[in-house]
């Protein structure tokens, strides 16, 4: 720290007046040096924030990078052992989940990214227009992003039960053979977890786009009206693209929930019987009995992989500007 | 960001000037209330029949089956969940971890946000990039690892009686810290950077160093941005399910949001019960949405104002 605190010169330093400048990178202008005090200040306050960021989540990051090519049962440190692509070959050739996981991740995906996020700016365009009880709608579609996913899946246990369940019983084959196990049975639990996962992803996309439709210049709109476009073509060759960063934020969170998507599955059955996912597949090699450290991590290392795209496409979207000035 | 001043400018200029398309009166809105009225329905069923079982007792339940109006309703369930579902001590739990990791994370990311918006140096981007990638990340990218630094970090056991940092629920304010705190760090150092230079001039002036910079002149000015993240991180940390469930082992000890899961084992087939912990689980969230709506709404788009 104490080579990079001589390069910490307050802004608010660099006026014009004053006695000639000491240092190569002030633009002409009188820079006070940092006392010693403010250096060791400034430090700590980069310091300890670092320190914590860097040993609670980039080196357990990096770590996991390291042990997928370990074969390890968790026990003891000294019995790591080297296994090179080992845990690789096996989740892509011998673990029958692993597929599925990559599949229902990416159905996943497209479930947020063409159903409830559209959903979401729909409603929002919607309740943008000066319409009566606006805020009310907005409290009753917002409200279950107030909830936590986990929650969400005992909620919708609750409605899509086989017996007891409240859809079946609209459906009138609750009690009846024909009655479907919306969270039990493989071959719809997915669609149903898709459609409690949207209950919330809709709402928190219609916030956030109902911000970027207040901060649209509405003269924009006018001159398009004037122009003698019709709404729709308005809505999405001006305003759409007006709101682009509230896109880029958007598209951001649509994948990064996608790849998130632990709490509802796991509430549900662990993530298993239909509901794989990559990353309760990472837990289900770590807790419990026969850990597999070696193989849980190839996993995560796969989950890391995937998520970079986003998280790269949004720094470089977000900073870029900034590193080049 | 959505301040509430930025929204009146916006109905003050449709009330003025009527765009020529859309008309002064809202009289062809029908269908749009329709579709509105009937997708709130919807919104609202999966929650309202969790109240609804939850609030009749499983006598009622039995007798009448689950789809009827007949029989009592009352709290039993929920008196029943928060003494012997053991929802107080669950309850008091989410206490514990979420007042000191909001405060702390707050406190952190103010230090560090400070220091990247209003001092120039080097690594400025270089850090807040790494501190917002870190909160991007899937968490279970990480759980393998600070599983495994937990358990091998050995305290007395007069400190925890796992005798390493596992089932403590320092390891879990502290893992919630460290992943909130890039986000944390990134909203208010937007916030910091929008805040004048000549603010900080004055008090340089009068030889004021840099922690009087940030304690008296820069703090106070974030406050409206430390009341809406405030609210918006003791729901996020409220509503965490995944770190406890990974470094908790003892049931009694878990937060409300990991526990309510291990209720279903415990009261099988009493859906009454699970229920009316799941309601009880929303109260606090609900309170602060009706209370803080405003602040919890600045907060998520706070951090998506930037782009």
């Amino acid at each position: 720290m104490s080579s990079t605190a001589r390069e910490l010169i307050p802004p608010e330093s660099r006026e014009p007046e004053g006695a000639p400048g000491r240092t190569g990178r002030a633009k002409g202008g009188r820079v006070r040096r940092l006392s010693g005090r403010d250096k060791l200040v400034l430090s700590l306050m980069v310091g300890i924030p670092t320190l914590i960021e860097l040993t609670l989540v980039w080196l357990p990051m990096l770590m996991s990078v390291g042990l997928s090519f370990t074969r390890w049962n968790g026990l003891d440190l000294g019995d790591i052992r080297p296994a090179g692509l080992d845990n690789y070959q096996f989740i892509s050739q011998d673990y029958p989940p692993f597929w599925p996981a990559v599949q229902h991740n990416m159905l996943w995906l497209l479930f947020l990214a063409l159903i409830a996020t559209p959903l979401g700016l729909l409603l929002a365009v919607l309740l943008d227009q000066n319409i009566r009880g606006s805020k009310i709608y907005q409290s009753i579609f917002f409200a279950p992003v107030m909830l936590s996913l986990a929650l969400i899946g005992i909620i919708w246990q609750l409605f899509y039960q086989r017996d007891n369940g409240l859809l079946n019983f609209l459906l009138g084959t609750a009690g009846t053979p024909q009655a479907v196990d919306w969270f039990g049975d493989s071959s719809v639990n997915i669609w149903a977890a898709m459609i409690a996962a949207t209950w919330r992803h809709a709402g928190y996309v219609m916030l956030l786009y109902l911000a970027g439709l207040k901060g649209v210049d509405p003269s924009l709109k006018e001159a398009a009206a004037i122009d003698g476009a019709n709404g729709y073509q308005t809505f999405f060759r001006v305003v759409f693209p007006a709101m682009r960063p509230i896109n880029i934020v958007i598209v951001v969170i649509t994948i990064i929930e996608s790849l998130r998507a632990f709490d509802v599955v796991y509430v549900i059955n662990r993530g298993t019987n239909g509901l794989e996912m990559l990353s309760a597949l990472v837990i289900q090699n770590l807790v419990g009995e026969g850990q597999v450290i070696g193989v849980g991590s190839a996993l995560a290392v796969v989950l890391l992989v995937i998520s970079l795209v986003p998280i790269v496409f949004y720094l470089s979207r977000t900073f870029g500007k900034e590193n080049k000035a | 960001m959505s301040s509430p001043a930025t929204s009146t400018a916006h109905a003050g200029r449709k009330a003025t000037a009527p765009a020529p398309r859309s008309g002064s009166r809202p009289k062809r809105h029908y269908g749009t209330h329709i579709f509105l009225t009937v997708m709130a329905v919807m919104w609202l069923i999966p929650l309202g029949w969790s109240v609804f079982t939850a609030l009749r007792p499983v006598a009622s339940t039995n007798e009448h089956g689950y789809f009827s109006l007949a029989g009592a309703f009352n709290f039993d369930n929920f008196i029943q969940a928060w003494t012997q579902g053991g929802f107080a001590t669950y309850f008091w739990n989410s206490v514990i971890i979420t007042v000191p990791a909001v405060l702390v994370t707050l406190f952190l990311a103010s230090l560090m946000a400070f220091a990247v918006s209003r001092v120039n140096w080097k690594f400025n981007i270089t850090l807040l990039i790494m501190f917002t990638a870190g909160n991007l990340l899937p968490p279970q990218v990480l759980a393998a690892p600070l599983f495994e630094m937990a358990k091998h970090f050995e305290v007395p056991y007069s400190f925890s009686d796992s005798g390493n940092m596992l089932n403590t629920y320092i390891i879990v304010i502290a893992v919630n810290t460290a992943f909130q705190m890039g986000f944390c760090t990134f909203v208010l150092s937007n916030y910091m950077k929008a805040l004048s230079a000549d603010l900080t001039e004055a008090a340089l002036v009068d030889g004021a160093g840099i922690w009087r910079q940030y304690r008296e002149i820069i703090l106070p000015l974030c406050r409206p941005a430390f009341a809406a993240l405030g609210t918006l991180q003791v729901i996020f940390i409220y509503n965490d399910y995944f770190w406890p469930l990974l470094f908790i082992q003892s049931g009694n000890r878990l937060p409300i949001t990991t526990a309510i899961n291990n209720l279903q084992g415990q009261f099988l087939n009493n859906y009454n019960l699970l229920a009316a912990g799941a309601v009880i689980t929303v109260i606090p969230t609900l309170v602060i949405y009706l209370l803080l709506q405003r602040q919890f709404v600045a907060g998520l788009t706070l951090g998506s104002s930037k782009g």
